[in-house]
């Protein structure tokens, strides 16, 4: 019997039991709401958290079983930035735009992850490395800040960067 | 159903409870300016052009989405209400790539009627020039995204008339697309019913008929009100 946790945490759980299981959770979450069309967001949050991204097939299987448009599907899934449609790559680097972080030149370390990776958004070809900005982090006495793998990392130069990038392999 | 006596431009009209200050507005001549409004579908406050004054509030409302109330005191024309509408006019120009001389809707354009209503002779902001696409995969209909001002006049009909909600905006701001279904091309729709709807009551060129060259697609929107009335007075007229 798969617990309750593994529903959460898919990523700690064994892979290939919560794969099997990942269906069984998402059916479980929409009927839970009694497929209800108002219960759309908890759902494809509940699918994210499962798959770690929106797949199409994901979607058509949501619309169809909540009845619901798909147009209005795809709406809701792009609308918020939670909801990611592409795979993330192993490793994520998310840059600070806020005031401070821009002012302490943020926009030169998004150069760097976007000429050396991806656009921010979106993931690199080779599936390494998401790149994406964020407004401000709240760690405005780091600036300029990133967050690297869910991580804060502050004070950070281009050449900083670079050397990183070098680390995991990045050409 | 109560009524209510307002001032609208100094004059005073009557309005019955639930009526928006738009819809009375313009039953009493008062032809506020709007875009996203189209008679028989739902207002949803999309293009901000319809903006009033009403006395004793210091922020502007979408008279659209504003119902009326005994003893306002409404200003549809101000040299601000003005100003504010240029610019809106503006950032719909800037925003994407309207480029009326090559456009099928040239000449029966309402963002044209609107800029040049206006006295909008010139776009005071820098065109951001995105790269759209143009779908012309539907065996009947086109959409060209660079004339979209996404009105979401489309969507409206399209699921509040004709009932099949084929149409959606994805993302936000910049980023904002018409899509169908799930973003498949317009001709792979399975929802869509070909009806013409939505085309007819895009503002702009954006939606059109296919064959139609530059300056050549008229919209006809009189099928509306014939549908709108039959469902709700049961009355069948042309
Ligand atoms: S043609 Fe009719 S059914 Fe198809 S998208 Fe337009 S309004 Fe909807
Ligand atoms: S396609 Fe036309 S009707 Fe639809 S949102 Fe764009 S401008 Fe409005
Ligand atoms: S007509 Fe009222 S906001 Fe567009």
């Amino acid at each position: 019997m798969p617990s309750e946790n593994a529903a959460r945490a898919p990523a700690d759980a064994p892979a290939r039991a919560a794969k099997d299981n990942r269906e069984k959770f998402l059916e479980r979450a929409m009927s839970r709401h009694n497929y209800s069309g108002d219960a759309l967001i908890e759902v494809l949050h509940t699918a994210q958290e499962l798959y770690g991204h929106l797949t199409p097939e994901l979607l058509r299987t949501i619309a169809a079983k909540l009845r619901l448009p798909p147009s209005h599907v795809l709406g809701v899934a792009t609308f918020y930035h939670f909801f990611s449609l592409e795979p993330k790559g192993e490793h994520s680097f998310i840059v600070c735009l806020g005031t401070a972080c821009y002012v302490k030149g943020a926009l030169g370390l998004l150069a760097t992850l976007e000429r050396r990776c991806a656009k921010a958004g979106s993931t690199s070809p080779d599936g390494r490395v998401s790149v994406d900005s964020a407004r401000c982090i709240g760690a405005c006495g780091l600036a300029p800040a990133i967050i690297r793998n869910g991580e804060i990392v502050g004070r950070l130069s281009a050449a900083q960067l670079d050397a990183e990038l070098d680390g995991i392999g990045v050409p | 159903m109560s009524v209510n006596t307002l001032s609208i431009d100094g004059k005073m009209v009557t309005g019955t409870t639930g009526e928006t200050v738009f819809d009375v507005a313009w039953n009493n001549g008062v032809r506020i300016p709007r875009l996203c409004h189209v008679g028989g579908v739902s207002d949803v406050g999309a293009c901000r052009l319809c903006l009033v004054e009403v006395e004793g509030q210091s922020r502007l409302v979408a008279s659209c989405r504003t119902a009326v109330q005994e003893g306002m005191v409404v200003r549809t024309d101000t040299p601000r209400l003005q100003a504010h509408r240029r610019l809106i006019v503006e950032l719909l120009f800037a925003e994407r790539n309207h480029v009326c001389a090559v456009c099928v809707q040239n000449g029966n354009c309402e963002l044209q009627d609107l800029a040049a209503s206006l006295g909008v002779d010139h776009v005071r902001l820098r065109y951001r020039y995105p790269k759209l696409p143009v779908d012309t995969s539907h065996e009947r209909f086109g959409i060209d995204h660079n004339r979209c001002v996404l009105c979401t006049r489309c969507i409206r009909v399209c699921d509040e008339v004709e009932g099949a909600h084929t149409w959606d905006l994805r993302g936000r701001g910049t980023h904002a697309l018409l899509i169908a279904d799930f973003g498949d091309p317009w001709g792979q729709s399975e929802s869509c019913t070909s009806c013409g709807k939505c085309v007819q009551v895009c503002p702009t060129g954006a939606l059109f008929t296919k064959g139609k060259s530059v300056a050549e697609m008229q919209k006809d929107r009189r099928f509306l009100k014939y549908i709108v009335t039959a469902r709700e007075k049961h009355e069948w007229i042309r």
